[in-house]
């Protein structure tokens, strides 16, 4: 796509950030716009979640933006990630826009938190099918396809362990990460208690409050600022057959995340790369099953092998490919994947604080268990596969 | 004392009933009055009648009474002696042997089928009684119907909670004309799935269109209400109103080929054998769970 990631800003992480999700919202936007060296009154499109808060002509009037010829939502929750870059990129290459930032804000800790049982979303009928059973938490609706999964394939919980010492592990090193300076070791996962059998708390990530922003534009424009831009080589949605939000359990198939199937097939189609050409990969990591699921469902093992794949140590920063350099979810923050996004930018750019050594794509994904989306930044403008 | 059994062995045994005449023949008059008060628009009905107005046919009109030998009111008038005096329909299975020529004259005969209970069900202690109608074109079977009412005695203003489900606190499902049938089958003791009545496919969750036909009428059938468990989930954290951590959510593969979630009393294992069981929470709802099968 001829369009690139400019610009990338954040709040700090925390638990109790102490200001309206707004205000989250705004300092993000006006840290990413800082960062790309452009003004307020140069965006004139702005992204954002369906589930997000803030609407745009909000976030619009606190950063003193004029006019918006573009502004859009994308639904089910955190599977809108890349899919708000795939719009901006989309605005772009139309000419709807010149200059779109993408902002998610919230404060998930002390607020709304997600994990709570939602009495209210039982109004929603797909629901009515499993809350009023006792099944309305997004780690139960994972749990039922981790054990379905272990079933078939015989992983166990420790290889779910390994993806969130892994994460720790990158967290550890990471100042912004909450988790800064916290590794854990596989056996503190496994002393961890029950959430919901088969998931430990350790499987589970972190609620946080805060909020990112990117910014995109054109390639060309992207030249004359100041950061090496990540170039948006592809970026997808996927949803797939019988599709529904955390509970598509009425498919042949328990063990897979096939709209994840669809996001890789597009990804690879239209950045004309393969899996083994990534050289960092930023996987959404809420719960850790969904991880080894994707790493399947993405190519980079066969089915029912990303145990082997993990336990190889190939995710390790020096390994074949790099797991999530910025402690993911599970480590950094929930950010409802936009700080994997934004980790993405920092090592085409060669900046991260776990930069890995000669990157030229990286893969993000966005929510699993949901419909979702992808992306690949690259660090070159080559020429896209008609 | 009223031996229910006795007297519906009494009422089979008369068998069929005698051949009810329809009041008129098959028309057209009639027919075009039932296409615009369904909403069906298809053309075709101009020399045959839709195969589901069969029973329109031989209805009784507005000040029509039952026959002497009508096994349904035979029974009927029985039960509401016994105390049984509420009544709903809970099943209308039809099977149409051909279309129905304008200008043909129907017969009706029905006789009695089943008659089982007494049943603890959402709505109260009750009887499902099956009768079973053929219709008649001269000698030639035309359709048939399998109809299943439910007789019951309607529970106290206050029923005694079937379980001790902290109900009050319990998330209800949200309910809509798609998935009424459903929750109305949990009521009267009935796990029901949904079927195409264009192609027959079952399917579960429901839904208003046939993914497969693209049909926009669908039926259902009344599930064994035994499967295995094809997965589940051990629920600790964080707590769940009405329920008490921690408690164990199963998916079911049902044997007759769907999944569906609910609920688990008992040590759960992928692909054990269990069978449905109906908690009642209050008039308007009871929530179907699962127990591990006895004959497993
Ligand atoms: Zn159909």
């Amino acid at each position: 796509m001829n369009a690139a990631i400019v610009g990338i800003g954040a709040t700090d992480f925390s638990k109790d950030s102490g200001r309206s999700e707004l205000q989250l919202a705004a300092e993000a936007v006006r840290a990413a716009l800082a960062d790309a060296g452009l003004e307020p009154s140069d965006v004139d499109g702005l992204v954002s979640f369906t589930m997000d808060t803030n609407t745009e002509i909000a976030v619009a009037r606190e950063l003193g933006i004029p006019e918006l010829t573009f502004f859009s939502r994308v639904h089910y929750g955190g599977g809108a990630a890349c899919a708000t870059v795939q719009q901006a990129a989309m605005a772009i290459e139309t000419g709807a826009a010149r200059v779109v930032v993408c902002y998610r804000a919230f404060n998930e800790r002390s607020g709304h938190r997600f994990g709570q049982v939602q009495t209210a979303a039982a109004a929603n009928i797909d629901n009515s099918w499993s809350y009023p059973m006792g099944l309305g938490t997004p780690g139960a609706m994972v749990a039922m396809f981790a054990r379905r999964y272990m079933h078939e394939y015989g992983a166990t919980s420790e290889d779910f362990g390994r993806i969130a010492v892994i994460d720790r592990k990158h967290a550890a090193t990471n100042p912004h990460a909450w988790f800064h300076g916290r590794p854990i070791t596989l056996e503190d996962h496994q002393a961890s208690r029950w959430i919901a059998e088969p998931l430990r708390l350790l499987d589970c990530c972190q609620e946080s409050d805060g909020g990112v922003a990117l910014v995109v534009t054109s390639a060309e424009r992207a030249r004359d600022l100041p950061h090496k831009p990540a170039h948006i080589k592809a970026a997808t949605q996927g949803s797939s057959v019988d599709q529904f939000i955390m509970t598509s359990y009425y498919r042949d198939d328990l063990t897979g995340l096939p709209e994840m199937g669809v996001v890789a097939r597009g990804l690879w189609e239209k950045s004309g790369i393969g899996p083994s050409d990534v050289d960092v990969a930023v996987l959404y990591d809420h719960f850790t099953p969904f991880v080894l699921v994707q790493l399947e469902e993405l190519g980079f093992c066969g089915k029912g092998e990303a145990r082997d794949f993990v336990a190889s140590g190939a995710l390790e920063l020096d390994g074949a490919l790099p797991l999530n350099p910025h402690g993911g979810q599970l480590g950094e923050a929930y950010l409802h994947g936009m700080n994997g996004i934004a980790e993405g930018v920092r090592q085409v750019r060669g900046t991260a604080v776990n930069q890995v050594a000669n990157v030229e794509h990286v893969l993000v994904t966005a929510g699993t268990g949901v419909p979702t989306s992808g992306l690949v930044l690259a660090q070159s403008v080559e020429p896209v596969r008609p | 004392m009223i031996d229910i059994e006795k007297e519906a062995a009494r009422i089979a045994e008369q068998g069929e009933s005698a051949p009810r005449f329809a009041r008129d023949p098959v028309n057209l008059p009639m027919i075009n009055n039932w296409l615009e008060a369904i909403g069906d628009q298809h053309p075709g009905y101009t020399e045959v009648a839709p195969p589901a107005m069969v029973q329109v046919w031989t209805m009784a009109g507005l000040h029509g009474q039952r026959a002497l030998d009508d096994p349904l009111g035979a029974m009927m008038k029985i039960l509401d002696e016994a105390g049984y005096t509420s009544v709903v329909a809970t099943n209308s299975d039809q099977t149409y042997h051909r279309y129905l020529k304008v200008g043909e004259h129907l017969s009706v005969t029905t006789s009695l089928e089943d008659v089982t209970g007494p049943k603890q069900t959402g709505l109260g202690e009750g009887w499902f009684v099956t009768t079973r109608s053929t219709w008649w074109v001269g000698d030639e079977a035309v359709a048939e119907m399998r109809f299943r009412v439910l007789k019951f005695k309607p529970a106290a203003r206050s029923p005694e909670p079937a379980s001790e489900t902290p109900k009050a606190q319990a998330i209800r499902p949200s309910i809509n004309r798609d998935t009424e049938y459903f929750w109305e089958g949990c009521r009267v003791g009935e796990l029901r799935i949904q079927r195409c009545g264009g192609c027959g496919l079952l399917r579960h969750p429901p839904g208003p269109m046939c993914p497969e036909c693209g049909a926009t009428k669908p039926k259902y059938l009344v599930s064994d209400g035994r499967g295995v468990v094809y997965s589940y989930v051990v629920h600790h954290h964080p707590q769940v109103p009405g329920k008490q951590t921690p408690f164990v959510i199963a998916l079911i593969e049902l044997d007759e080929g769907v999944r569906m979630l609910g609920e688990l009393d008992g040590e759960p294992s992928i692909g054990l054998p269990v069978e449905v069981v109906f908690t009642k929470v209050d008039d308007e709802l009871t929530m179907p769970s699962w127990r591990p099968r006895a004959d497993r």
